[in-house]
């Protein structure tokens, strides 16, 4: 065995919203709109010590086959004015939200996040997403959309630009002092200049440095591009590999890049999104398990799935009968729009062509088949089960952490904080009280010193 | 009570409830207030400053609070940074501050600045239902135009400005997507239906289809239609060229309240233009704008007045709407300009931290001995309180897009 040191497990609870990781239909299922839902959810994540509640973001209700997708939750509240009501109910939970890098602003965006980092006592994290379709763009007036290879290099300037505008006022111009009546010490503060191809900006940020001098920055991209992105510029990345095998490649992969931006590896980190399903005993919850995988996908959750792929109405099959025997439709994808998931058919032939095979060989149904190869759950059992679970994979550097997402809204982070967490503390990998007050303490990073130069 | 009196009310105007705001900048209106005692100056840029603020506005039993904001640094000049280090510089988003003090307030509206000339309607539209989601129907926006060319560069997505005409088209359009959105969502569209399989009905979700000059936008909202349905609109009559954009967009509008004459001819000239751009059967709210230095005794107020003055180097109200004076003459003036066509008033307090506690523990009662101001609140939303019914969403009952 190794005397490597006890790895300190990082933990954050993603509100669950629009996909089908949320059992609605659930008596015990609240409303994914009402503040009320938030309050309750960010104080059990606040109430288990966990490092930051995540809220993802929304620019179009998604659409499939022509229409509103609606088996679904569908619809969400704005991002920023729930991340900064969460502010005033909780005190040290630190308050991630995704905002997008192709349809704002560098100034608003830069300005939004100072406020928040403001208005929460320095708890603000910001994670950047990259979507560039037509699709959403037919929301905006400006900006539109992207080329796909254009995302990045938006990206990448942009939070370039922001960087620019956070580390334009140092932290030490305010000095307020009535008797001399010398507000700032220094007329030049805010002062910024940006110039590149997506963004040429200059003139003066109005939002004083903040408590943690820039809100934390999370990454959720995967391609190589994403990765190297994470690597020069990320404090954390919103990974999507919760098994042992995957999660130590990718932790291996990204960690590895670090040092050619003069990094170490604590100054990055790996959090992969996780479901979980508790019960009092592992039989029990592999039942309950197997009853959540039921209603998460329906029948016509299964066709609606399946079409995805093939990208065409496959709305005469019966979900309990066999996949289709043709091929998907070649080209775009035109049937699902506003869909994240549907760029990871690369290559939807040989995808169908393995699930028929997959079907054949197991004799599964479209909805077996889809139940079998969607399968989200990473943390599976009893309370010790999954604790145990939890920590091999951070101890073995599979993770440095997860985001819960938990099936239902808003209390199904209850039993996890209630049974989940002291396990985790018991073992000594979990904190039982917070140490430092903002999400940069809690992460383990540093403040981030300005370079006003470091365009 | 209406909210569109008759141009002749007289002396039943002057004594019915009238509505009041404040609108909270900084440590106050008045460029030295930060050097007040009791200003403050190092919590500006804190939560607590603001909710403390709020919640003195609340103990008033006031309608509102707006929040001013820009997109630029604050400055003496209209053309750029001043290089001013004796004022304060350096604000927080007025839509993040709202929402952050919504939880810790029950009653009182909540009206954050939006600068329409640089921000998409999609966002806009999608944060201010929030902040009615977080708030329980207390929310609102103040519609700002910019036409600055320093604040242009910030962006840095046109050449220059447009010209003042256009640039109030483009945020009436702004507004009027603002609202399609609001209205995308019909009030009963989340249907939860466990039978079949649908979560909402999605005919009760509307696509907008807006084609303006400046952008279109699809929709439908990502967000539900907002508890109020239609969160208060404002806009500041600044200029003559905002009288049209608050004659067609507006649920209240901000008068500059220098004399009743010019009061008057104001809001005659808003009301006209309603009748003729606007919608003419929405009431409009129509409340005078102007900074107040309140004190007991009004020798007193006019020196703090000059004293903060003497601080800035310079006298304070040019082109601003100002009173000097004792809350019972604030109070006469008030009545007085009601029968001119206002139906409130939007106080900006010279110094918050002074000006505020006069404004609702003095000013306030003294309307309320006169009958002129309410003594609890009586209703729950921003609308309600302005007596502006809950509108049904203009898609509902459509066949959905």
């Amino acid at each position: 065995m190794s005397t490597k040191p006890l790895k300190q497990i990082h933990l954050a609870a993603h509100f669950p919203g629009v996909n089908n990781t949320t059992v609605w239909s659930d008596p015990a299922a609240g409303s994914h709109i009402d503040f009320d839902s938030f309050v309750h959810f960010a104080r059990t994540a606040e109430r288990a010590r966990f490092d930051f509640l995540f809220l993802a973001e929304g620019l179009r209700l998604r659409e499939q086959g022509g229409r509103i997708y609606d088996l679904d939750v569908v619809g969400r509240p704005d991002t920023f004015t729930v991340l900064a009501a969460l502010a005033a109910v909780t005190e040290r939970l630190g308050l991630t939200g995704t905002i997008n890098s192709t349809f704002n602003e560098p100034y608003e965006v830069a300005r939004q996040f100072a406020s928040l980092d403001h208005l929460s006592a320095g708890r603000a994290a910001w994670n950047v997403v990259t979507s560039w379709d037509a699709f959403t763009g037919e929301n905006f007036r400006r900006g539109g959309f992207l080329p796909r290879e254009e995302r990045y290099s938006r990206a990448k300037e942009f939070l370039a630009a922001a960087t620019g505008l956070f580390d334009s006022w140092d932290g030490t111009e305010i000095v307020a002092d009535p008797v001399s009546g010398t507000f700032l010490r220094d007329a030049r503060a805010g002062a910024f200049t940006h110039c590149g191809p997506h963004f040429d900006i200059e003139g003066h940020f109005n939002v004083p440095r903040s408590p943690q001098g820039r809100p934390v920055v999370f990454q959720a991209g995967d391609s190589d591009e994403g990765r190297e992105f994470a690597a020069a510029r990320a404090d954390a990345i919103f990974g999507r590999y919760g098994t042992l095998d995957e999660g130590r490649a990718f932790y291996a992969d990204v960690k590895r890049r670090l040092p050619r931006y003069g990094r170490t590896p604590d100054q990055l980190k790996i959090l992969p999104a996780a479901t979980f399903v508790l019960g009092d005993t592992d039989a029990e919850a592999h039942e309950t398990a197997h009853e959540v995988r039921r209603l998460q996908v329906s029948g016509q959750t299964a066709i609606r799935y399946l079409e995805h792929v093939w990208n065409r109405d496959l709305s005469a099959y019966d979900p309990d009968g066999p996949l289709p025997e043709t091929d998907p439709e070649p080209g775009e994808n035109t049937i699902a729009l506003g869909r994240a998931s549907v760029r990871q058919f690369r290559d939807p032939r040989e995808t169908a062509r393995q699930w028929r095979e997959l079907a054949r060989a197991k004799n599964l149904s479209i909805r077996e088949l889809v139940i079998a190869t969607t399968a989200r759950q990473t943390f599976v059992g009893s309370a010790a089960t999954v604790a145990r679970a939890i920590d091999d994979l951070v101890q073995a550097d599979a993770a440095d952490g997860f985001i819960l997402v938990p099936h239902i809204t808003p209390g199904g982070l209850d039993v996890f904080a209630d049974t989940v967490v002291p396990l985790l503390q018991e073992r000594g990998v979990f904190r039982t009280e917070y140490e430092g007050t903002t999400l940069r303490d809690h992460l383990g990073l540093s403040v981030p010193a300005p370079a006003p130069s470091g365009l | 009570m209406p909210a569109s009196p008759p141009p002749a009310a007289s002396r039943a105007a002057a004594s019915a409830p009238l509505h009041l705001a404040v609108a909270l900048d900084g440590a106050g209106r008045h460029p030295a207030a930060w050097r007040e005692p009791g200003a403050r100056p190092g919590e500006l840029l804190t939560a607590r400053y603001w909710a403390d603020a709020v919640a003195e506005a609340e103990a008033g039993l006031l309608d509102f609070v707006s929040f001013d904001d820009a997109l630029t640094l604050q400055s003496s000049s209209p053309d750029g940074p001043d290089g001013r280090t004796d004022q304060v510089r350096g604000r927080l988003d007025a839509v993040l501050t709202a929402a952050r003090v919504a939880p810790l307030t029950r009653h009182i509206g909540l009206v954050p600045t939006v600068t329409a000339t640089h921000t998409e309607p999609f966002h806009i539209s999608k944060a201010i239902a929030t902040l009615d989601h977080v708030s329980r129907g207390r929310a609102g926006l103040d519609v700002r135009v910019s036409q600055t060319a320093h604040e242009l560069r910030h962006f840095g997505r046109r050449a220059a400005a447009l010209p003042e005409d256009e640039a109030y088209e483009e945020a009436a359009d702004h507004v009027e997507v603002v609202r399609r959105l609001w209205d995308s969502w019909d009030d009963d569209a989340e249907i939860r239906d466990v039978a079949t399989g649908r979560f909402v009905d999605r005919d009760k979700l509307h696509h907008i289809d807006f084609e303006g000059r400046h952008f279109s936008v699809r929709g439908p909202s990502i967000t539900p239609r907002p508890p109020q349905g239609q969160p208060l609109v404002t806009a500041a009559a600044a200029t003559r060229a905002a009288y049209g954009l608050i004659a067609r967009s507006a649920d209240a509008g901000y008068v500059p309240a220098h004399d009743t004459d010019a009061v008057r001819a104001a809001v005659a000239e808003i009301r006209r233009a309603r009748e003729t751009a606007g919608p003419a059967a929405e009431p409009l709210h129509l409340f005078g704008d102007l900074t107040v230095f309140l004190d007991e005794d009004a020798p007193a107020a006019h020196a703090r007045r000059e004293r903060l003055d003497a601080l800035a180097g310079t006298p304070y109200g040019d082109g601003e709407a100002v009173f000097t004076g004792t809350p019972a003459q604030l109070a006469d003036l008030l009545q007085d300009w009601r029968t001119a066509g206002l139906t409130g008033f939007r106080l900006r307090p010279g110094g918050i931290s002074h000006d505020l506690p006069a404004i609702t523990r003095a000013l306030v009662p003294e309307l309320q001995r006169r009958g002129a101001f309410r003594r609890a609140y009586e209703a729950d939303t921003l609308r309600a309180l302005l007596g502006l019914a809950r509108p049904a969403g203009r898609y509902a009952a459509q066949p959905a897009a």
